[in-house]
């Protein structure tokens, strides 16, 4: 079971927060702009990391904030913790 | 091909074969395929050892003419998700497109331990999906009504068709979820999963094909556009197309390629009970409370549940879905409540985002995908290897795959079988 530091609550068991996939990725200012591959690629096409990937999570039964997370996707140890708009934690994993 | 066919007779398993061997006390039996080192190039490489893979390897050296072929696992055959499912085998998806592919998985399956001279322990016991709300009822009549104008058998179960046919469960109408109904396929089963592994492993071997083992692929070589080989943990190997189909790496096979993928690998955990004398003789599949299950021929009961909402290569997710699954399984069968849980695990299942996979050409010339089977891949075993190899063979799809191509993406073309999933994404 994983546990998560919420960054306004502390540290919570897994079961209290909701998963919200990869992190830092931008909705296209003007869609209609796009063609179709560029508009697929944002829609479905995912980097899907092994290893340390940058991911949201949704204190969904706590304060109800986004945030994002570092984790391991191998070993599943979450590596940092930073709120949405912050630099990601550094690099040392 | 003509050492191998001869390989192929004097190997043959049977009753005589049996007797023979029982009179030596088992000790000659031959080895049921070769471990060769890699040749320096190859007609086509099959990275991926699992029951895909090695049945892709089986119809590329059965059914095409295409020269060398080898098959390439990291681990041991066998040993991702192809030895962590729950078994289950059935055809019952809404789409024609998915309903033709795995139609043809299942009709492969029937025939398979015969083609194979190899036991898959394929039992057509039934499965069946339990609908507990109006709206299941709407989806299931839906969808068995769409098997059926596919020519895919399907029936309506009421509830007290259910309870003869699964005593143990509880379909009283003062449950929290009662069971109101059930959509149930009477060809569809389990198989044993080791075995349909093991057979195409033995029957690939037998007609030429390379297997091996213990070699990682670390990156795969292109010029001009064009694949010419696979980095492997043993060296390079050239080959003049490759087939990629190792389930939840897909993406990072595909990083080596210079392409993404639009999946995500999941851990899917499953887990099997002590042995029991026989209590349940089909398999039961719920969608609301959540849980699938069946009972193995060792009596354990089988027991699947949803993937874990987080990506994950660890093979292994959280207990809180364990938990939630069992309290499920005992909603419906209040006898399993003391039942003791013997061995849990987890595979890594790369899941599309409309659950259904991807049998593909891909951006470089002579590479071929095949992934995206999420947490439906091992009843598609037959039937996903028979269609890549022949993608493989032909550069181009075969009709029963050409809707699985990355490109509908692109163009929208999804194929939604949430529902026949059956499992919670």
């Amino acid at each position: 079971m994983l546990e998560i530091e919420c960054p306004w609550c502390g540290s919570r068991d897994q079961d209290e927060f909701h998963y919200g996939g990869e992190a830092h990725i931008v909705r296209p200012a003007d869609p209609d702009a796009l063609n179709d591959e560029q508009w697929g690629d944002y829609l479905f096409f995912r980097t899907n990391t092994k290893g340390a990937h940058a991911e949201q999570w949704c204190h969904s039964s706590g304060c109800r904030r986004w945030f994002n997370v570092i984790r391991d996707t191998v070993s599943y140890a979450i590596r940092g913790v930073y709120r949405v708009g912050d630099e990601p934690p550094s690099d040392d994993l | 091909m003509k050492r191998f066919r001869g390989r192929v007779k004097k190997n043959r398993y049977s009753v005589f074969s049996l007797a023979r061997n029982a009179v030596s006390y088992h000790q000659d039996w031959p080895e049921a395929w070769r471990s060769p080192d890699p040749a320096s190039e190859y007609d086509v490489i099959v990275v991926g050892g699992g029951g895909h893979g090695l049945a892709t390897a089986y119809y590329l050296a059965s059914q095409h003419d295409v020269g060398r072929i080898a098959l390439v696992e990291k681990g041991w055959i066998g040993g991702g998700n192809t030895g962590r499912n729950t078994t289950i085998v059935r055809s019952n998806y809404l789409w024609d497109e998915a309903a033709h592919l795995y139609e043809k998985s299942l009709k492969l399956w029937e025939g398979l331990s015969q083609e194979l001279n190899f036991n898959v322990m394929f039992s057509q016991r039934g499965v069946m999906n339990l609908g507990h709300t109006l709206q299941d009822m709407r989806d299931i009549y839906r969808r068995s009504n769409a098997n059926r104008l596919n020519g895919i058998d399907s029936e309506i179960l009421t509830p007290a068709e259910i309870k003869a046919l699964v005593p143990a469960m509880n379909v009283s109408p003062d449950t929290r979820y009662p069971v109101l109904g059930a959509s149930y396929q009477p060809r569809g089963g389990v198989a044993r999963h080791d075995a349909v592994a093991w057979g195409f492993a033995r029957a690939a071997d037998a007609r030429g094909v390379d297997i091996i083992q213990n070699c990682e692929v670390t990156g795969i070589r292109r010029a001009n556009g064009r694949v010419t080989g696979i980095e492997t943990s043993r060296g390079f190997i050239g080959a003049k197309k490759v087939g990629v189909v190792v389930a939840g790496h897909a993406s990072v096979l595909a990083d080596m390629a210079g392409f993404r993928l639009p999946v995500e690998s999941h851990p899917l955990q499953a887990l099997v009970s002590e042995p029991l004398k026989p209590v349940l003789d089909t398999v039961v599949m719920s969608n609301a409370v959540h849980g699938y299950v069946s009972q193995s021929d060792k009596g354990e009961l089988v027991i699947g549940a949803g993937i874990d909402a987080y990506t994950g290569y660890g093979q292994r997710g959280s207990v809180s879905i364990i938990e939630g699954n069992v309290a499920a399984i005992v909603e419906l069968f209040p006898v399993f409540s003391r039942v003791r849980m013997l061995r849990q695990w987890g595979g890594i299942v790369d899941v599309c985002p409309d659950a259904c996979p991807i049998l593909s050409k891909t951006p470089v010339t002579g590479l071929y995908f095949n992934c995206g089977w999420g947490t439906g891949g091992f009843k598609a075993t037959p039937g996903s290897g028979w269609a890549f190899a022949h993608t493989i063979a032909h550069d181009a799809p075969h009709e029963l795959n050409a809707a699985f191509s990355i490109d509908r993406f692109y163009s929208g073309a999804l194929i939604d079988e949430h529902g026949a999933a059956g499992v919670a994404h």
